[in-house]
């Protein structure tokens, strides 16, 4: 019975076997600490991706490289760790270009997953936009080094039958990449292929022609999940008044699906027309601001000139605002071209490309065209933003439900379905 | 083509990396392959071995490879004119090979020679004190054909102080070789081990781990074989100590390594010699073979039953992390030399497995020491916390730049008149790991007492406050001491801390990698003054979550510079913040759409 140690983790106390790995010594209590590298009992732990993040004896460190012991005194859930979990997940989206609209990997990420867990709906961190190498090279791989998050899970776990690595780091610092080994990657099996993507917490590691496979609704993470509660900001409570509350929308670089979306609620809709009158807004096609209004609704990101001085007059115009789906939030599809650069851009799409007209050696410009920005931005490196709400489209529902949470300081939670990313 | 003499050991495989880099400057795609096939690796796992080192170049690095160092230091001094004119004078940019592949010119971190800045290495040999002219004369020199051994300036020791009393100093006097050993003939290991225990000997650079203690634990795991690593691996910018030890007394540092292999019952010692001091590899080489010719490595040394011990040196390629001990022994395995998340200490499964004690230079140079002069006159000098003397290596905005050894316990206020600091305005105490020092600091002392009250020094609004409740903490430090003078720029000089992280990260944790490259442009945003006080606090908060969730060491500290210098320079933040705005202050709209006006112009030139 020596084996057996007792330990205190967030006030309570528990026993377990002396030398065990606190991750899942927790796990098997019923508690739970998030990981992105620590997947079985690998010796020594990776401790790479930091996500479990504990306080042992008053000392942060990784729970997943802690080994219990007698008497240890564990924090898991303090506000300041939970805070911090939550900046390493938001670094690692910042960090690499995670679009999971158009992700093979999405639904059955673990990274998106955690980000859902934790209700993120903005990274603090401005996006990097990483530039990193794409290699299609490998006949069966595809190893796309901007999502990768350096877990170093397949560097450790695919190995050919001679013990040979398939996968390494390469370079450091900023820079570090996870590097396929074409040769030794031809050895593995069709069988390995698949176990090596279906380790990666992310869309890094695809195997070519099996993406998309399962559908919308029969993904890995599409089902349970928990409802987020939807805290007020308190600086900027309305004051309840009389009359209806005004709200202005508008989309920069978007596809107008966001708008698309607002109509989704059907009828609802008239119930937010008891409360709600809209001013600028391509709804009621009002083309210019007539007063000042309490929120601001906004879709897309910044692309060119025109968008931005929209979005300044809507931070100016707007007591509140709210940016809505992916492309307001981090760019979106339209920040892919982010990775390529300007002139060659243009130069496809208006004169080499495919559909052009012949002699077509004219790149639109005119004094009344908005001029094209070096890359799209998202709408907060612009100007400070209030609330944010994500997804492609976002649900209609949680759009609604953050305007009257907002407007008539009702706290709703949303429900794990309606608060995505793709 | 691998040389025959080496056997395709892993250990192996950095000295076969370096072989090659030295033969043709560059590593190819043939190398690569015979490498890995020799070696049984995959070509990838040898790509990210090579690309993780400074020094190993996938491309020619030029038959005379330059590399300029780019710290704090040598940009107070003549880096700028110094690189302009290897620039002009080779016809290349920064980070480039000329045509004819006769030179490549690449910027590098710290190479430890902050007391004779701005200086480079052309192939690993130092130039030191470089001015515009200086580079321009070096280069058509070499462009003569004179040899780099005969023209290169072998760096100064500059030892400028030491305690009056010579019974008060402990390393820069004379050295008998052999008196340290001969003590052994009458002490069991474990008396050795206690007398280091009770001497309070700690670890010099910078973590001051108790030494007795580490030497202890490896003694105490039974193994067939065990190792003595010392860490000359000193890449802290602005030290240098460790440098001026291994030039003038190397054989002090060979018996503290046979003392503590004796000790805890190692027989094999390496030098983890970084490659900025190649220069000094003869300088050991012979002081070992004169080890070995005294019968003083070897077996059975004096005679002393089961005394074996022999030394080797191990050449480092590049790279700040490698001072980290566990990234030493990985990269001395021939990997990538990444910190491991200390499962087992070294002195648990260190170097191959084994049990490995793993000791600064200075460390190891003051073992034979406190046999010599015995433990009663060692614990005189110095304070109760840390008795004896200690090395710091002083640069900056001062007159008489090099090393000092000081007594423990030296106000820091006397050390400034010491070296001559001119209007002392920061110091960089402890290297960028360490802490930025003002004028609250200069009534604390230098020594390792009450460190534990450190912590309480960000609870002060009140300058005043703060220099009379810290005045009794000690400060201590591995070596490192950079002294600024009021005309230099705090945020220039954070930035540079804050961008050798972003180049010196491991890369494995995100905290590390990305959370100081995006401090970096952060520091950027609000040295052209477009940062608000919303930016002030983003820094603190990301500052505390970097060092809240790195993986290792370096991470952990990487950020105490900037909040350091955020307490006691709060004045050189605020003149550059804006007032809170509701737009972000540094796009600029014009500059955002200049890359679209010179597209269409260009176009519209070329298509009419």
């Amino acid at each position: 019975m020596t084996n057996i140690v007792n330990i205190t983790i967030d006030g309570k106390k528990y026993k377990a076997q002396k030398g065990k790995n606190l991750v899942n010594v927790a796990k098997e209590n019923g508690l739970y600490i998030p990981t992105l590298c620590h997947f079985r009992e690998v010796d020594p732990p990776l401790g790479t991706c930091r996500i479990c993040t504990v306080e042992v004896d008053g000392k942060t460190t990784s729970g997943c490289t802690t080994k219990v012991y007698e008497g240890m005194n564990v924090e898991i859930n303090n506000p300041e760790l939970l805070n911090t979990r939550k900046a390493i997940i938001e670094m690692l989206f910042a960090e690499g270009n995670h679009f999971c609209p158009s992700c093979e990997k999405s639904g059955n990420c673990d990274m998106q997953n955690l980000g859902y867990d934790m209700g993120i709906t903005v990274s603090r961190f401005p996006h990097v936009y990483s530039k990193k190498l794409v290699d299609f090279t490998s006949d069966r791989m595809i190893m796309e080094s901007n999502r990768c998050i350096l877990c170093k899970r397949c560097v450790e776990e695919i190995k050919t039958k001679d013990g040979k690595d398939v996968f390494s780091f390469v370079k450091r610092g900023v820079g570090t990449r996870v590097q396929i080994d074409y040769e030794e990657e031809a050895k593995l099996t069709d069988e390995e292929a698949l176990y090596a993507m279906s380790i990666c917490p992310v869309g890094a590691i695809l195997v070519k022609g099996i993406a998309y496979e399962q559908p919308f609704g029969k993904r890995k993470y599409d089902k349970g999940g928990n409802s987020k509660q939807v805290l007020i900001n308190e600086k900027l409570k309305r004051k309840s008044k009389d009359g209806k509350f005004v709200v202005a929308t508008t989309s920069l670089a978007g596809c107008f699906g966001c708008h698309m979306s607002l109509l989704d609620i059907n009828t609802e809709l008239l119930d937010v027309l008891e409360i709600v009158e809209f001013n600028k807004s391509p709804l009621t096609d009002i083309k210019k601001f007539s007063k000042q209004c309490d929120i601001g609704l906004v879709e897309g990101g910044c692309a060119n000139s025109e968008n931005i001085e929209v979005l300044k007059e809507f931070r100016k115009k707007c007591d509140i605002l709210v940016v809505f789906g992916e492309c307001a939030i981090m760019g979106g599809i339209p920040a892919m071209r982010n990775f390529i650069s300007l002139k060659e851009c243009l130069e496809e799409a208006y004169i080499n490309g495919l559909t052009t007209e012949l002699g077509a050696n004219v790149i639109p410009n005119h004094e009344d065209i908005p001029k094209m920005l070096d890359k799209v931005y998202p709408c907060n490196e612009i100007v400070k933003v209030d609330y944010f709400i994500p997804g492609c489209p976002p649900n209609a529902n949680h759009i609604w439900k953050v305007i009257k949470n907002i407007l008539l300081e009702e706290e709703y939670s949303i429900t794990h379905e309606e608060f995505k990313y793709d | 083509m691998i040389p025959n003499n080496h056997i395709t050991q892993r250990t192996n495989l950095v000295n076969v990396l370096w072989d090659i880099q030295k033969k043709r400057r560059f590593i190819n795609k043939d190398d690569i392959a015979k490498i890995a096939n020799e070696f049984d690796i995959s070509k990838t796992e040898l790509e990210g071995i090579i690309s993780f080192y400074h020094f190993f170049h996938f491309k020619d690095a030029g038959k005379y490879t330059i590399y300029l160092n780019c710290s704090t230091i040598s940009k107070l001094h003549n880096y700028h004119e110094v690189k302009k004119a290897f620039e002009d004078e080779l016809g290349i940019k920064m980070g480039n090979t000329t045509k004819d592949k006769m030179f490549g010119l690449f910027k590098t971190s710290c190479i430890g020679l902050s007391d004779q800045e701005t200086a480079a290495l052309i192939n690993y040999y130092p130039f030191t004190n470089l001015t515009a002219e200086k580079a321009r004369t070096v280069v058509s020199k070499i462009r003569e054909g004179q040899s780099l051994q005969s023209i290169c300036d072998f760096p100064k020791d500059n030892i400028q102080y030491k305690p009056k009393d010579e019974k008060k100093t402990i390393f820069f006097k004379p050295f008998k070789m052999g008196e340290g050993l001969e003590q052994l003939k009458d002490l069991s290991p474990e008396d050795v081990i206690k007398m280091v225990e009770d001497s309070k000997l700690s670890g010099r650079g910078g973590a001051f781990f108790p030494t007795g203690v580490k030497w202890k634990f490896c003694r105490n795991n039974a193994s067939d074989q065990k190792y003595i690593i010392c860490n000359a691996d000193e890449g802290e910018p602005g030290t240098f100590k460790d440098r001026v030890l291994l030039n003038t007394y190397p054989e002090l540092l060979i018996e503290g390594m046979a003392i503590a292999g004796y000790a805890v019952g190692a027989t094999e010692g390496y030098i983890y010699l970084r490659a900025e001091y190649k220069y000094l590899k003869d300088r050991i080489d012979n002081a070992i073979e004169k080890f070995k010719n005294a019968k003083l490595l070897g077996k059975e040394i004096l005679g002393i039953e089961n005394f074996n011990f022999n030394v080797k040196v191990f050449m480092g390629a590049g790279a700040y992390v490698c001072g980290e001990e566990t990234a030493l022994i990985a990269s001395m395995e021939g990997k990538r030399g990444e910190p491991t998340t200390k499962e087992y200490f070294p002195v648990e499964k260190g170097y191959l497995g084994k049990p490995t004690v793993v000791n600064n230079v200075e460390t190891l140079c003051a073992v034979p020491r406190i046999l010599e002069i015995g433990l009663k006159n060692y614990l005189s000098i110095g304070t109760e916390s840390t008795p004896g003397t200690k090395l710091l290596s002083v640069s900056g905005d001062c007159t008489k730049p090099g090393v000092y050894e000081i007594e423990w316990g030296m106000k820091l206020r006397d050390f400034l008149s010491l070296i001559g600091a001119k209007d002392p305005h920061m110091i960089l105490f402890n290297g960028f790991a360490g802490e930025c020092l003002s004028m609250v600091d200069f009534d604390r002392e230098i020594s390792g007492e009450n460190l534990l009250s450190e912590q309480i020094q960000f609870q002060f609004k009140d300058p005043i406050e703060y220099a009379y409740k810290m005045s009794g903490v000690g400060l201590r430090s591995g070596g490192s001491f950079m002294v600024f003078n009021k005309s230099r720029s705090i945020i220039s000089i954070l930035k540079n801390v804050t961008d050798f992280f972003v180049a010196e990260s491991c890369g494995i944790c995100v905290p590390c990698r990305t959370g100081n490259f995006l401090l970096s442009r952060k520091i950027d945003k609000i040295k052209l003054g477009h940062g608000n006080k919303a930016d002030m606090e983003e820094i603190q908060e990301w500052s505390h979550i970097i060092k809240q969730s790195s993986r290792c060491g370096l991470g952990k500290t990487s950020t105490n510079c900037l909040l350091t210098a955020m307490l006691k320079f709060p004045e050189e933040f605020e003149k550059l913040t804006q007032n809170e705005s509701n737009f972000n202050g540094s796009f600029n709209i014009n500059k955002a759409t200049h890359n679209y006006d010179t597209i269409i112009q260009e176009i519209e030139s070329t298509y009419d």
